[in-house]
């Protein structure tokens, strides 16, 4: 199932950060499952990484599979 | 008593109990111990809003005299409404809230897992949408009680006081009248006689586990089911009521 990061929160340990996600980003139908994750186990890109991380995508636009003839019976990519 | 009577007092208790602790609740917010509780305790109180909405309602049709769940809600006097006294007490500190909460959660969770079978059909629906929400209540209540009373030496002090000073109003929560009797010869409520000792089982269990003492019997406050209260209550029903009081059918 794909999940999607909704937000950031406190919590004194990992049940109560599951409870706490249910009660402050589900409250309104937003999802039926979640996944908490403490922020010290995410390692994530700099700042001063963007320009030499993803630039370089900008002008590429040949990469998106839209340039690609996909035979009917591939269906949906 | 006819059972059209015992039925409408049945629903005021169900729906008070709801509408009052809900509303005792609603106080924490903008006030939680952190940004995450708040939410989670507000929720708590819109979830129980909501039943008490629903009973309500259900409470004006049995009473047939046209009666909407606002003039349930709003426009009885302090001896006409019958919530447990526990629902009423103030919040205290937070562990105060938690005391106080476990052990109305268990006991309400306990109610409504059998008035979901209640022959009452109205009754057993609102029942099994609320026990869902029951049942994630007394998860957090309990969650809570373990931390506190497992946390600190000051927590664990903190909320066993907590929990010593409310013991006194559980005894309320199971005493049964007529109505009671009525209710549950027709098969549409529980009887408290059986649902006690469980009750008693499970919150020792989690009290030995959050490393605290279980308070022991001694005298017990009572008196809700005729509508006495505590001196706390007409402060609740001055703030409660006091919109539909100053200016009578005003809607927004």
């Amino acid at each position: 199932m794909s999940h999607k990061h909704a937000g950031s929160l406190h919590a004194p340990d990992a049940e109560m950060a599951v409870s706490n996600a249910r009660d402050v980003y589900t409250r309104r139908n937003e999802g039926v499952s979640i996944w908490v994750v403490e922020s010290k186990y995410i390692h994530s890109t700099q700042e001063s990484d963007v320009e030499s991380m993803f630039d370089p995508n900008e002008d590429k636009i040949y990469r998106h599979p839209t340039f690609y003839d996909i035979p009917e019976e591939v269906g949906h990519m | 008593m006819e059972h059209k009577q015992a039925l409408y007092n049945y629903l005021l208790r169900l729906g008070d109990n709801a509408a009052i602790l809900g509303h005792r609740l609603s106080e924490w917010c903008g006030h939680g111990p952190e940004l995450e509780e708040d939410i989670a305790i507000i929720n708590t109180a819109l979830d129980l809003l909501g039943h008490a909405r629903s009973i309500y309602t259900y409470a004006g049709q049995v009473d047939g005299n046209g009666k909407t769940e606002d003039d349930v809600a709003y426009l009885r006097l302090e001896r006409e409404y019958r919530n447990a006294l526990i629902c009423e007490l103030p919040n205290g500190h937070y562990g105060d809230t938690i005391a106080r909460q476990i052990l109305f959660d268990q006991f309400n969770l306990l109610v409504y897992e059998q008035l979901v079978h209640s022959k009452d059909e109205t009754v057993a629906a609102i029942a099994a949408k609320a026990v869902k929400e029951i049942r994630y209540h007394l998860r957090r209540s309990t969650e809570w009680t373990l931390r506190l009373g497992d946390g600190t030496t000051e927590s664990h002090d903190r909320i066993q006081q907590s929990f010593n000073d409310v013991w006194m109003f559980t005894g309320d929560l199971f005493v049964q009248d007529e109505s009671d009797r009525s209710v549950i010869a027709a098969g549409v409520g529980p009887d408290l006689d059986i649902i006690f000792p469980i009750w008693k089982e499970k919150v020792k269990a989690v009290l030995d586990e959050a490393t605290l003492t279980m308070p022991t019997d001694g005298w017990m406050q009572s008196g809700s089911k005729q509508g006495r209260h505590t001196e706390h209550f007409g402060y609740i029903l001055s703030e409660l009521q006091y919109m539909q009081r100053a200016y009578p059918g005003c809607e927004w």
